[in-house]
């Protein structure tokens, strides 16, 4: 049995394969999309929503920034809507060592262009009367908005489709072999398929495509603690984070407030399990109402995580393999990867068409763990 | 203008003590025990609009299981009124109050 | 001692307590209501003028005796009622009492969570003046209300003639008892129906006291709309013989059989298949009710049986929790209590055939009618992201899509109408169209419950 043949498979249809898939086949490139549920069932569909510029990676500021304007054009480039809002974004500080490090995530954020407001606590309590007074100083930024995860996947992944790109859902990989200059899979039907170009975009379950071809990474699964509230008066108008973590949280247009916390929780991604403790959601509760007590009475109606890919040092790998040409690897997101997701597809796309991409990504090469990983401050304070 | 008619018809009556609650500015005349449901339905209010377009609701299936009946409180929060007892005194409205503490 | 708690203070869970009760150990008694019972053997506030005796009719010495032995138990009890159990976290409950959240580590842990309606939508099925049928029979015992002057009752359910039976003799006139059933199909059911003669004859004397009170009482009926301004003001149905009819009325009771309240089962742990029967997922359970090691599943709340099965069942759950503990159990009382069990729910199976569930009518539905009643999502909606490329083909997928069944009441009301409208679209059986998942909090907990220490 010989298969069928493609330019390039991508193996993963979260948002980065589904965004990838659409770049690409806007380039001509013959694309197969194989996903082992269905599309954007995984963290990038159970994520916050959140499309923050604010305190991002130093490094990552020019593929985020990039991926931003790929995020405001979404209605236009994708012919539907996700629920994409231009909310802003509030980061919260309850001390001065939070402010110090407030102001060093501002002045990152500036240095590539992005505008960020000073709020003094005087100021805060006349434009949000709603928060509690405990913030000793805040940075807004106007820029930064929210999405539905649940419908951006799909709604990206039928965009592709309509450019031509066959996407298979319920197909998982089963074996990835060497085949020429290109790569032999085979599919959980028996089924095969050659393709040129491979992108490994599998999320927590990445790592086998990646050993398959002598690389490895430190991930490992694990998901946020979220929840969902009855609906409110709507007057939480941006995105509201804490900066120790202890609360993200948005208010949608029909009144519901999303919120995310820390710590995460290991996941199973073989039994497909993101497990939400009832203590953190307690503690959640606890840190909302601390920081907006008008929702001391508003009821949560329902917890929710995901399973989402994590690497010690807090950033994703993004880029061609360092063994294997033809092989692109774009996993290990935590948690963050929804806002980059366009931006990655983008990239990913012009690395396998034009050989390269004007946006720098050398921090993200998956070379980085061949050495000793690096721990993330961020990553302590993140888990348990 | 005509009084609201009642949706709920008493037919045994209570013995306990009276509890007289507002709604919506208006005063609703109860026995301790009442649900506050059942009290806002003998006295033919409306009991809430839905969050989305705002069509009327009151409740449906009276045992906490539907969650269409929750009503505002004067805290700024909302209790399930099928599964409340009244009280004397109690202050409740069919939408959100912005001057409400937790609106305010 | 190993800490066992019982879930739900119905027939099953008095029934588990009182054996368990009677071996010496003292289990805890968690209720959500604020007086035991459950909701069919719900007991009102002593301060109210209601003569249970006649509003129970056959089954008044039942409920007496069930109160009688409750209060006997309660001093051997760790009792708690008004409490809320609203996640399970491994042998760990998340409670809420007295508007706080609490914990209670077990070791064994009876769920017997109860049942509510199982209702289908029909246009009008919001207004102001619609109830589930088991909330007629709740307001009356309850609250000493009924639910309106002038009340039709709509649905399959042999409970339909038993509700209206009580709302006559309490002062309520009948615009109608509509069963979308036709009645061949009933008598066709009639063979499996036989088992349980004493329950049937009951069934069939309720009928024939409506046809002797000159009640309307119809079979094999399309329901239409029921229609009103702000409030209900009539139900319009099309009847087996095809004919349009308008029942005027100032209420509806709907109902279409019980389905178990299984979210507290699915946050422990039990394993879900799709019945057929009942077209419903329920949750797996051995012959003595043991859904995985440490949780036992009993009473309406894991198969719809009615109160005597309840009953029945929760014994046998505490049988099997004792030969679990190593107590050892009565293999004459176990065996006696397994075949009552066995029998009352074939029984009920039966009537899940004859009463049936309106699959056909609810794929038939127009798009306008709305599906799910927390977040205003209609029928056209989920059929409309379904028809997308790439739209979903199961109901959790619906869910994310189109925010039905994802609003306060978890899909408990309109999940077994989402599943039929899923599996109409994807031409397959309920099986097929998949199980909304559960998740905590099983009810709506403010913020506040959560305390303000960190």
């Amino acid at each position: 049995m010989s298969g069928r043949t493609t330019d390039v498979a991508i193996v993963g249809g979260g948002l980065i394969g589904a965004w990838t898939a659409f770049f690409l086949a806007r380039r001509g490139q013959r694309v197969t999309l194989l996903e082992k549920g269905v599309v954007g069932a995984q963290s990038s569909g159970v994520n916050f929503g959140n499309l923050r510029l604010q305190g991002r990676f130093p490094g990552q500021y020019p593929l985020s920034l990039r991926s931003q304007a790929l995020w405001e054009d979404f209605d236009a480039l994708i012919g539907e809507d996700c629920e994409f809002e231009q909310t802003g974004h509030l980061y919260l500080a309850y001390d001065e060592e939070e402010h110090v490090k407030l102001e060093g995530y501002a002045k990152v954020s500036e240095s590539h262009g992005l505008a960020i407001e000073r709020v003094g606590p005087a100021e805060l309590k006349r434009r949000w009367p709603w928060l509690s007074e405990r913030a000793v100083a805040a940075t807004y930024s106007a820029r930064d908005a929210t999405a539905n995860p649940r419908l951006a996947t799909p709604t990206v992944a039928r965009a592709a489709a309509r450019l031509g790109v066959e996407i298979r859902e319920n197909a998982g990989v089963t074996a990835v072999e060497r085949s020429g200059d290109g790569f032999a899979l085979t599919l959980a039907d028996g089924g095969r398929l050659h393709c040129g170009a491979l992108v490994n975009s599998a999320g927590a379950w990445a790592l086998e495509i990646a050993e398959r071809f002598g690389e490895t990474a430190p991930v490992f699964p694990a998901g946020p603690p979220q929840f969902v509230t009855e609906p409110f008066p709507y007057r939480i108008e941006p995105s509201v984070q804490a900066i120790d973590g202890s609360v993200i949280f948005r208010q949608i247009p029909r009144g519901n407030i999303i919120l995310a916390g820390y710590p995460r929780t290991a996941a199973d991604p073989q039994a497909n399990r993101a497990p939400v403790p009832p203590a953190k959601t307690l503690a959640a509760m606890r840190a909302l109402a601390r920081v907006a007590p008008l929702l001391a009475q508003c009821h949560v109606i329902r917890v929710w995580s995901g399973i989402e890919a994590y690497l010690p040092d807090m950033i994703p790998v993004i880029g061609p393999s360092e063994t294997t040409p033809g092989l692109f690897h774009a996993f290990g997101f935590c948690g963050h990867g929804f806002q980059i997701g366009p931006g990655v597809g983008l990239c990913l796309s012009e690395m396998i068409v034009d050989g390269a991409t004007p946006t720098p990504l050398g921090p993200f090469s998956i070379g980085r763990f061949r050495s000793e990983a690096t721990v993330s401050e961020k990553f302590r304070k993140e888990f348990d | 203008m005509e009084p609201p008619r009642a949706q709920f018809r008493r037919v045994a009556a209570r013995t306990g003590r009276p509890a007289t609650l507002r709604f919506d500015g208006a005063t609703i005349h109860a026995t301790a025990g009442d649900s506050v449901l059942a009290a806002l339905l003998e006295s033919g209010v409306l009991v809430r609009r839905l969050e989305f377009g705002g069509e009327p609701r009151a409740g449906f299936c009276l045992m906490g299981a539907c969650q269409d009946c929750w009503v505002w409180s004067a805290e700024g929060g909302r209790i399930r009124a099928c599964t409340t007892p009244v009280a004397d005194g109690m202050e409740l409205f069919a939408e959100p109050q912005p001057q409400a503490p937790g609106h305010g | 001692m190993a800490e066992i708690v019982i879930i739900g203070a119905g027939p099953a869970g008095i029934a588990a307590a009182e054996m368990l009760c009677a071996k010496g150990l003292k289990p805890i008694l968690i209720d959500e209501g604020a007086r035991a019972g459950g909701q069919g053997y719900r007991r009102p506030a002593s301060d109210l003028a209601l003569d249970m005796n006649r509003l129970m009719g056959s089954e008044a010495e039942k409920y007496t005796a069930l109160h009688r032995r409750f209060e006997t138990l309660l001093p051997r009890l760790d009792y708690r009622p008004q409490t809320l159990v609203w996640a399970i976290d491994g042998s760990t409950l998340h409670l809420l009492r007295d508007g706080q959240a609490e914990t209670q580590p077990f070791d064994r842990l009876l769920i017997a969570s109860g049942a509510m309606d199982r209702i289908a939508p029909l246009p009008g099925w919001t207004l102001p003046g619609v109830f589930t049928l088991g909330g007629a029979q709740v307001a009356l015992k309850d609250q000493g209300c009924l639910i309106g002057n002038r009340v039709a009752f709509l649905g399959s359910s042999p409970l339909l003639t038993l509700a209206a039976k009580q709302y006559r003799e309490m002062g309520a006139e009948i615009a109608v008892i509509a069963d979308t059933t036709p009645f061949s199909a009933k008598i066709a059911a009639l063979p499996g129906l036989l088992r349980a003669p004493r329950t049937l004859v009951r069934g069939l004397w309720y009928m024939g006291a409506a046809l002797r009170a000159g009640i309307p009482l119809l079979h094999g009926v399309m329901p239409i709309a029921i229609e009103g301004e702000s409030r209900v003001e009539a139900l319009v149905l099309r009847d087996a013989q095809g004919r349009e009819r308008r029942f005027a009325c100032d209420a509806v009771a709907l109902g279409y059989g019980l389905k178990p309240e299984t979210q507290l089962a699915d946050l422990a742990g039990a394993s879900f298949a799709y019945d057929p029967d009942f077209r419903l997922f329920l949750p797996a359970i051995d012959s003595m009710g043991r859904a995985r090691p440490g949780l036992y599943l009993a009473g309406d709340g894991v198969r719809i049986g009615g109160a005597d099965a309840a009953e029945a069942s929760g014994a046998l759950a505490a049988q099997a929790i004792l030969a679990d503990l190593g107590h050892g159990q009565d293999i004459a009382v176990t065996r006696t209590l397994a075949r009552d069990v066995g029998r009352l729910r074939d029984f009920q199976r039966g009537l899940a055939r004859a009463f049936a569930w309106p699959k056909a009518q609810i794929a038939a539905l127009p798009d306008s009618v709305t599906l799910c009643r927390c977040e205003k999502i209609t029928i056209g909606e989920v059929r409309a992201a379904m028809a997308k490329d790439l739209g979903p083909v199961e109901v959790n997928r619906v869910k994310a899509m189109t925010r039905c069944g994802m609003g306060r009441c978890q899909g408990r009301v309109c999940g077994p109408a989402l599943q039929e409208i899923v599996a109409a679209e994807i031409g397959g059986d309920g099986a097929a169209a998949g199980r909304l998942r559960g998740q905590a909090p099983v009810k709506p907990i403010a913020l506040a419950a959560a305390g303000s220490t960190a």
